[in-house]
């Protein structure tokens, strides 16, 4: 991207592009046992996430829903960098990925350690988009927590 | 960082130059007199195209105030000493304003409130709670506002009514005679917006509330997205009650007005109770104060109301048939190069519009947009324009909308054209 849209550069980068247009696990997958309903009535964004989870473990992952090139993007790239973990684990990577989308300089600075959603730095940029960042992992988090019934909402 | 691959450039934007078109406006000087419209945003000029949810404010709406609290501050209809008596006159002053402006017969039948949304819940919950009963019907359109939605549903959930909603089709436009059917003989106050504000059209007020009438119902219009883009007569309407905010013609925030037929608002129970809304107090028995201050429980925002009385004399000043004339050929001219854009669909198609140019964009999700345009410092909504019904009747979460005002000059809209292209690019 040239210079000319400068920090969009950031918040565009390839990959989310890539995501946002070729979301993976863009399904419900077949078997499933937890299940959230994330929304965000600012921008009328909807995110489902499914899970099926077997000892405390995500073994299988999918989202569906409708949202900006930056929601896509980062429920797709959640999805595949849940799948295997613990809850534990998805846990800790949610309060990672939400310190780096919101500018913590700590977790700025190890943002390498988050592998590929290290792209996600660049919305630290644009606060009025963190939300559409983190609406796939607030619902991720209301389906490990069992809140089958509850649309989470960012608001 | 990785890039992404296809560079995008943007081409020149002319904003600099001077604005052309606008029959008989002087842009230029207009421009002039909003000081905002010289702020750079992200190192570019302000290209501001937001103004359906607020419109930027004339430095003569600004000195209002601060001349207001330099020179007159006191509350009013109190005190003896000289600022009391200065407020008093300036806040009089200022609802002779309103009246002249919207045509009303009689100052009384002007009440200020905090905007379009107060005054629309004050007519629910006034006229509304007394006259709607159980069984009964309110009537409002399929393009409202959520503002003049709730206050129904709200007022039908407590008396066990019903909300009746009259269909639009896939321009936008009002089915007129499915609206007639609606009209019943439960139907007891029918709610309509004069223009959309997330599909800018014109709805055929005259005719809509002639059939209201016929049948002896009263009518309130929504007139928010009306006011800054017409020349409005509540009389020659001939509509029972007018609600429209001082924030988006030109006033501050925090003020607005409702407009009601003088013998409506005599026979209508007070909204809230307090000071100046009472002639007499005793334990045993209040009588309330006569018109317009009836209504106006509290000290109001007396700078809000004397700066939105400045607001309405400074576009009186240029002219409301000059600004419409100027509105309709920006819209025009939006609709032709926006609309020419592929992958652009435009939300809102109707005959007559005002306003406002709604859209969706092939491939590039409304908030994406919003964020590349404000890069360029181009300001547009993005998202459902507090008007969910209305994306759910298009089958869209949200569209991208850009709204016009009498300082907006075809050269914006070049931008807006640039930025949309841009956008684009990125997204290929």
């Amino acid at each position: 991207m040239s210079a000319e849209l400068g920090e969009l550069s950031d918040l565009y980068q390839e990959v989310i592009l890539e995501h946002s247009k070729a979301p993976r696990n863009f399904r419900k997958p077949e078997a499933t046992n937890r299940h959230a309903e994330g929304y965000n009535p600012l921008c009328g964004d909807r995110c489902s996430v499914y899970l099926d989870v077997e000892n405390g473990a995500i073994k299988d992952i999918g989202f569906q829903g409708s949202g900006c090139a930056i929601s896509r993007a980062s429920a797709s790239m959640m999805t595949q960098a849940l799948k295997g973990k613990s809850k534990e684990e998805a846990a800790k990577l949610f309060e990672e990925f939400h310190n780096l989308v919101t500018g913590d300089p700590e977790a700025m600075k190890n943002a390498a350690d988050l592998g590929k959603l290290a792209a996600f730095g660049g919305v630290s940029k644009f606060p009025a988009r963190v939300k559409c960042a983190t609406l796939a992992w607030h619902t991720l988090q209301s389906a490990l927590e069992g809140k089958e019934d509850e649309t989470v909402s960012t608001e | 960082m990785t890039a992404v691959a296809h560079p995008v450039v943007l081409g020149p934007l002319s904003r600099e130059a001077s604005p052309k078109s606008a029959p008989g406006l002087d842009l230029a000087k207009i421009r002039g007199d909003f000081p905002i419209l010289a702020e750079h945003i992200n190192g570019k000029r302000l290209v501001y195209l937001d103004n359906a949810a607020t419109s930027q404010k004339p430095r003569v709406v600004l000195n209002a105030i601060a001349h207001y609290y330099e020179h007159l501050n006191a509350n009013i209809h109190r005190g003896v000493h000289t600022l009391s008596v200065r407020a008093t006159e300036a806040h009089d002053a200022a609802r002779k304003t309103v009246k002249r402006f919207i045509n009303a017969a009689d100052t009384r039948e002007i009440i200020f409130v905090r905007g379009a949304t107060e005054a629309i819940n004050l007519v629910a919950q006034t006229y509304g709670r007394k006259h709607v009963g159980a069984g009964d019907e309110v009537l409002i359109t399929a393009m409202e506002h959520h503002s003049n939605i709730v206050p129904w549903q709200i007022l039908c959930e407590e008396k066990g009514a019903h909300l009746r909603v009259a269909p639009i089709n896939d321009r936008g436009e009002l089915l007129l005679d499915q609206f007639e059917k609606l009209i019943g003989l439960r139907t007891k106050i029918v709610a309509v917006t004069q223009v959309s504000n997330a599909l800018g059209t014109i709805t055929p007020l005259s005719t809509m509330i002639e059939m209201a009438h016929k049948r002896g119902v009263p009518v309130l219009v929504d007139g928010a997205q009306a006011v800054p883009h017409m020349p409005v007569d509540v009389q020659a309407l001939d509509c029972d009650f007018y609600a429209f905010s001082g924030h988006k013609v030109y006033g501050p925030t925090g003020i607005g007005v409702l407009y009601g037929k003088r013998a409506l608002l005599e026979a209508m129970p007070p909204y809230q109770g307090g000071g100046d809304m009472i002639s007499s107090v005793t334990f045993e028995k209040t009588t309330y104060n006569v018109l317009p201050y009836k209504f106006e429980a509290g000290t109001p925002d007396i700078a809000g109301a004397i700066a939105l009385g400045a607001a309405l004399d400074y576009i009186s000043g240029i002219g409301m048939d000059k600004i419409a004339a100027h509105g309709q050929d920006l819209l025009a001219y939006a609709t032709e190069t926006v609309g020419a854009i592929p992958g652009v669909q435009l939300i809102g198609t109707a005959s007559e519009r005002a306003g406002v140019l709604s859209f969706v964009l092939d491939g590039v999700h409304p908030h994406d947009l919003g964020t590349i345009l404000d890069r360029e410092g181009i300001a547009i909504r993005t998202g459902h324009h507090c008007a969910q019904p209305v994306m759910e009747r298009f089958h869209i979460p949200a569209t991208a909308r850009a709204s016009f005002a009498v300082y907006n000059t075809r050269e914006e809209v070049d931008a807006l054209v640039g930025g949309i292209r841009a956008a684009r690019e990125v997204f290929q």
